[in-house]
């Protein structure tokens, strides 16, 4: 055999195990600017959970299990049979798998999932309500939802000998029943233990939390298990051409905020007015930050006091974090899109609002880029870093 | 000689170079780094962030400094703050407001929230003694 044809042969054969290798090498390394946008999406960036200025008891475990009994009682309702669990149901990352709430009636949004909504400073789709105990009270009286009321929800817990003595000694004794601010008083009480449970429910580490890590380590072989060719070429895009960094930032894929995205109207519906008329009703709310029942100083209520408001807000809606996006279907704040790819598909083609403006830009991405996308975006699903017993209900 | 006769053109050039740089981003922008000139050149702004640097997604506050042209600290102005993306066409995410004045020119501004990373212009709007002008911070997160 000729010299020169083995060397010709052995470069082939080394051109085949360098393409073995192709995905490895396919990946371009991550520049030091990109690696820190990647750690400032990883939860190792998560703060601790900030104080809840409103609710002097949010971090008491004792006041975490009573607020955990609340929360799977169906006895707080008009009916008889509707919980908080009802429709945050932990095996669905505490939504419902529905387009709108089912309760009572039908709610007039999508549920929101709970996980991690402690570090949110606005809770539902319209930002109405500024704090964990605040919002949990609302769904009680929502004649759709728990279609109770405060009267009858105080007296649920009054008459429960159990109920009784766990609120007394948390709470201090419970107070005859005989005028609306007593009454609200105990059931601002009972908001404030249900928020001290929910903030315990807290998004665990995914595969791309794990990949971050990989890339922090400069461990390449590492990331290649983690993350195939798509995935990468998906979080790629997430953070650069896609610009979904504009507004699911941080750890918890989220600012937090409020965007006109253009969502089309619920099928029947005149286009719903979002943080417009949110900000009315928090600025309105007697259990906001700044209201009686409020544990917080009015330097703890910055974000109430300087809260924006004005027609941008029109047909905006929260943000909502992109952890367990698999198990969290439909999206948007009536579950307008079925799929995660009808809704990639609606960033793609960005539609005029209905209603305001909308932010958005065309993306003109094509569709292997969106299925990367999609790919990088199901990488982000995890089991809660919550203990199992929280996601349970409490044993009688 | 030929030497010398170099030398002194390179440091001509350079010196104009300084110049012209000096000039064009004064032109541009009325401001350097840290001073900002409102737009009819009647105020400089200055201002101080309790967040360093500054994050997306934290509320926070700043401390304002308004000078005359002449250096002289402006007392007791109205101030109104707004501003925004100009990229994006939205505006702030929170409706920052002047809260205190501190004297000396200087003003506690509270609210602040910055909620994407990019290019941000704050409009500070001062009036003092019947003048009013605007001057634009632009800062890029």
């Amino acid at each position: 055999m000729p010299k020169s044809f083995t060397y010709r042969c052995a470069l082939v054969l080394a051109a085949i195990a360098a393409a073995a290798w192709l995905p490895v090498a396919a990946a371009e390394p991550w520049t030091d600017e990109e690696a820190e946008i990647l750690r400032s999406l990883s939860l190792n960036s998560l703060e601790s959970l900030p104080a809840a200025g409103g609710n002097a008891v949010a971090d008491s475990p004792a006041v975490a299990r009573f607020g955990h009994r609340l929360f799977f009682d169906r006895r707080l309702s008009s009916n008889g049979g509707i919980a908080c669990a009802t429709c945050h149901q932990p095996e669905r990352r505490f939504t419902d798998g529905l387009q709108k709430g089912v309760a009572v009636g039908m709610s007039k949004r999508n549920t929101p999932s709970i996980v991690g909504a402690a570090y949110s400073p606005w809770l539902y789709w319209d930002g109405r309500k500024d704090s964990l105990w605040s919002q949990a009270l609302s769904p009680l009286e929502d004649p759709n939802e728990h279609g109770s009321n405060r009267a009858q929800i105080v007296a649920v817990v009054a008459a429960d000998a159990a109920y009784r003595a766990t609120y007394e000694s948390l709470f201090g004794a419970m107070p005859a029943l005989a005028d609306n601010e007593t009454v609200d008083r105990v059931f601002s009480n009972i908001g404030k233990a249900i928020a001290a449970y929910e903030r315990l429910l807290m998004p665990g580490p995914s595969r791309f939390d794990r990949y971050v890590e990989a890339v922090t380590a400069g461990d390449r072989e590492r990331q290649a298990e983690l993350f195939d060719a798509d995935e990468i070429e998906g979080l790629r895009l997430y953070v650069g051409k896609a610009e979904c960094t504009q507004c699911h930032n941080g750890p918890l894929l989220t600012n937090h905020e409020f965007h006109n995205t253009g969502v089309i109207a619920f099928p029947g519906e005149v286009p719903d007015k979002g943080r417009a008329s949110g900000v009315r009703l928090v600025l309105a709310d007697p259990f906001n930050c700044l209201g009686a029942f409020s544990d917080a100083s009015r330097a703890n209520c910055a974000e109430l006091e300087f809260v924006r408001t004005g027609p941008e807000l029109v047909g905006a809606f929260r943000t909502p974090s992109l952890r367990n996006l698999a198990g969290t279907a439909p999206y948007m704040h009536k579950g307008q899109l079925a799929t995660l790819a009808a809704a990639l598909q609606h960033y793609n083609d960005a539609p005029p609002a209905m209603i305001g403006h909308s932010e958005l830009a065309p993306l003109k991405l094509n569709s292997r880029e969106l299925q990367q996308l999609e790919a990088f975006l199901l990488t982000l699903d995890a089991p809660l870093a919550t203990a199992g017993e929280w996601l349970r209900p409490p044993p009688d | 000689m030929k030497r010398i006769r170099n030398s002194t053109a390179v440091t001509v050039l350079v010196c104009f170079s300084a110049w012209a740089v000096a000039l064009a981003g004064e032109h541009d922008h009325h401001r350097d780094q840290h001073h900002w000139m409102s737009a009819q050149g009647l105020y400089e702004v200055r201002y101080t962030s309790a967040l360093q640097p500054i994050e997306i997604n934290r509320i926070h506050g700043w401390v304002l400094h308004i000078e005359t042209e002449q250096g002289d600290p402006v007392e007791n102005a109205e101030i109104t703050i707004d501003g925004g993306m100009p990229a994006h066409n939205h505006g702030l995410p929170t409706s920052p407001r002047v809260t205190k004045y501190l004297g000396d020119g200087n003003y506690r501004a509270e609210g602040f929230r910055f909620h994407m990373k990019g290019d941000w212009q704050i409009r500070i709007t001062i009036a003092a003694g019947g003048k009013v002008d605007t001057a634009v911070i632009d800062m890029t997160l």
